[in-house]
């Protein structure tokens, strides 16, 4: 039972990383309909950001870590500006976008790479990261708290955001779609640009969670996490946002699971497997409708 | 960033330009010969080992040039780095034999690659000498021409293992390692047999991927079985996470770790924090060996590369010196006569100690048994 519950708590930390990301990943899809696979090279930057302003500037952990979200934000932003809009403003085939988000991708790696090298990097350790609460015989680290509440504070953010707010309101409504919200006075434009913001921030976001959680900042963790991400999200319904959560918590719960009573080597096989079996008994996913539900 | 690599390229084509204009009545004389050096200098833990390899061997070559030991002959050392990719490793030696048709090769930096690119070398008949290959077996399965200075984990783990369970009185030992790594699927291999050998069960084996980040679930596992030993398989990076995580899960200070050489780095220590104090492991060479040729080469490589060598940097060097041994005893840069004398060195004063090739083409070096102490290793005594 002990080791049920350790399990569980490593689990649930690795989910709330998954999570995140996910989140950020299915929100522009839900809304702009859009799959960009950069999102993973975003998320590395967010971690490099982070890292940096820690490292360098020795910003405490909570300021780098929104900068750091301001940082991978603006990058998804100006992907928009520069990439995305210009393509889609020309009629582009969305398979297009989808190279150009690949490209994008490997430009941001490379960038990483030439400036910051390629070996394995940590965040300094803080006072309070290596603490560790003891019930009976299971530990909480400090860090797995932070990381899980740092997971449900976001998500409780967006979900006010998106429900309770003017903005949220008009994204959803373009979610719906565009050509409704252009007519009721909806900044369409904008809007979009707020949205890859958003969605950035959350890879950011689960960028540095995963960089202090893990102490592993590489400039290619974005892509083992980039297909984490994408099977959370479509677990949880392509668009569907609290599906995405739940997926990213299922998918790193299945994980630690499969390697607590089957086999460590079967850790990808089974999580991913398990996905294959959810999308054929369901192809909608666990939450999606079959008339896709959005944002 | 950009700009000043323009200028420095600038520079360095000037300069090249110059030094061809000055030594044309020079190298009309020597005849040059081509060594090719294939060493991962971008790409992971891989790198880790590369560039220092790679630092090393420059150093020797250029040491050797510059000394007049090799009379009328040059050396000149081909670099590409193949990223960790074995099959970027391939593309380079198949350019290396046919394209810069280099005498002999240096490298490659991990085993994975080595088995991908070494049967080509072994069919041109270029001798091959690796300093950072440490898979069991690994020499005799690839051919007569390739060679190596890192004593392999079968020459060094047994005797690690035997030590580390006398001492510590271990009844119980736990696994882990990566599955998709040549080196730590041998490595795993050496130790599971050691294990066994002294009659040590094994009651948890776990394993990960290379580039995995997250080893709790693994670690909790490993826990559950209580051991009092843990061995990894694994390379420098995933080693200092999986220890790292071995603490914050609780793993007492009791259980002792054993890694494999591959976890001697500096970067392991940064990494692994506190979890690497205490971990021990076997390895050829350590920076307080009392070798005078260890000595001055600690000096040297510090002084042009501005920080300290390691282990790889030690078995770079020793490589590097016995092919050039090889070559001057051979007077040419013919690969068949190189191959010759490299099977016939024997207790060369290397950085290692005294050493040459034995049967196996694998060296004949005495291993020491390595603990880490307050952010570095250091000899562990076996009471």
């Amino acid at each position: 039972m002990n080791v049920f519950l350790q399990q569980t708590i490593n689990g649930v930390a690795l989910g709330a990383t998954y999570a995140v990301f996910a989140v950020g990943f299915t929100l522009l899809f839900g809304v702009l309909n859009v799959l960009n696979l950069a999102q993973g090279s975003i998320l590395m930057v967010g971690a490099f950001a982070g890292l940096e302003l820690t490292l360098a500037l020795h910003w405490p952990l909570l300021p780098s870590f929104l900068a750091a979200m301001a940082i991978a934000g603006g990058i998804a932003l100006l992907s928009e500006l520069l990439v995305f809009g210009p393509l889609a403003r020309r009629g582009a085939n969305r398979w297009m976008g989808l190279v150009a988000s690949l490209a994008l991708s490997r430009l941001l790696i490379a960038i990483v790479q030439e400036v910051f090298g390629t070996q394995v990097r940590r965040f300094p350790p803080a006072p309070w990261t290596g603490h560790v609460w003891q019930f009976g015989a299971v530990r909480v680290q400090s860090l797995q708290v932070v990381v899980i509440v740092a997971a449900v504070v976001l998500m409780a953010v967006l979900a006010y955001v998106l429900r309770r707010t003017r903005v949220g309101l008009a994204i959803r409504t373009m979610a719906f779609r565009p050509s409704v919200a252009q007519l009721v006075g909806v900044p369409v434009a904008r809007l979009r640009l707020l949205t890859y913001f958003l969605t950035g921030a959350l890879a950011g976001a689960a960028g540095v969670q995963l960089g202090v959680l893990y102490d592993a900042v590489s400039p290619f963790m974005g892509e083992n996490i980039l297909l984490k991400g994408l099977s959370a999200l479509i677990l949880g319904g392509l668009g569907h946002v609290p599906g995405a959560a739940i997926g990213g918590l299922v998918l790193g719960l299945t994980e630690v699971y499969s390697v607590a009573y089957l086999q460590s080597s079967l850790r990808d096989a089974v999580a991913f497997g398990a996905i294959f079996l959810v999308l054929v008994c369901r192809p909608s996913g666990l939450f999606g409708t079959a008339t896709r539900q959005r944002a | 960033m950009l700009p000043i690599k323009k200028h420095l390229l600038a520079l360095g084509v000037l300069g090249l330009a110059i030094s061809t204009v000055l030594t044309i009545p020079a190298a009309a004389a020597a005849e040059v010969v081509k060594i090719g050096l294939v060493q991962t200098t971008t790409g992971g833990s891989a790198a880790l080992y590369g560039i220092e390899q790679k630092n090393a061997i420059q150093l020797v070559v250029d040491e050797a040039n510059a000394s007049g030991k090799l009379g009328d002959l040059k050396l000149e050392l081909i670099h590409y780095d193949d990223g960790a990719d074995r099959n970027q490793t391939v593309n380079i030696f198949q350019r290396l034999i046919a394209q810069d048709k280099v005498s002999a090769i240096l490298g490659p930096t991990l085993a994975t690659s080595a088995y991908a690119a070494d049967p080509l070398a072994q069919k041109a008949g270029i001798p091959v000498v690796a300093s950072s290959n440490t898979a069991a077996g690994l020499t005799t399965r690839l051919g007569d021409y390739i060679f190596r200075v890192s004593p392999p984990e079968d020459n060094v783990t047994p005797n690690v293992l035997k030590t580390v369970i006398g001492r510590y009185g271990v009844k119980r030992a736990a696994q882990i390692y990566g599955i998709d790594d040549q080196l730590t699927k041998s490595a795993y291999g050496v130790q599971k047999k050691a294990l066994e050998d002294n009659g040590i069960p094994i009651v948890a084996t776990e394993t990960f991927q290379r580039g995995d980040v997250d080893f709790a679930a693994q670690l909790t596992k490993i826990k559950a079985q209580n051991p009092d030993l843990i061995v990894i398989g694994a390379l420098a990076e995933e080693a200092a996470g999986i220890v790292r995580q071995a603490r914050q899960l609780g793993i007492s200070q009791k259980v002792v770790f054993v890694g494999t050489q591959s976890a001697i780095s500096t970067k392991f220590f940064e990494l692994g924090g506190a979890g690497a104090e205490g971990v021990i492991v076997g390895t050829a060479w350590f920076a307080e060996l009392d070798n005078p040729v260890s000595k001055a080469f600690i000096a040297n490589y510090a002084s042009r590369y501005k920080h300290p060598p390691d282990i790889y940097s030690a078995y770079g060097h020793d490589a590097a010196s016995l092919l050039v041994e090889a070559i001057r005893r051979a007077r040419s840069g013919d690969s068949k006569r190189i191959r010759a004398e490299l099977v016939g060195i024997r207790n060369y004063p290397g950085v290692l100690g005294p050493i040459g090739f034995d049967a196996n083409r694998d060296p004949t070096v005495q291993p020491k048994i390595l603990v880490g102490r307050n952010g570095r290793f250091v000899p562990f005594e076996a009471k």
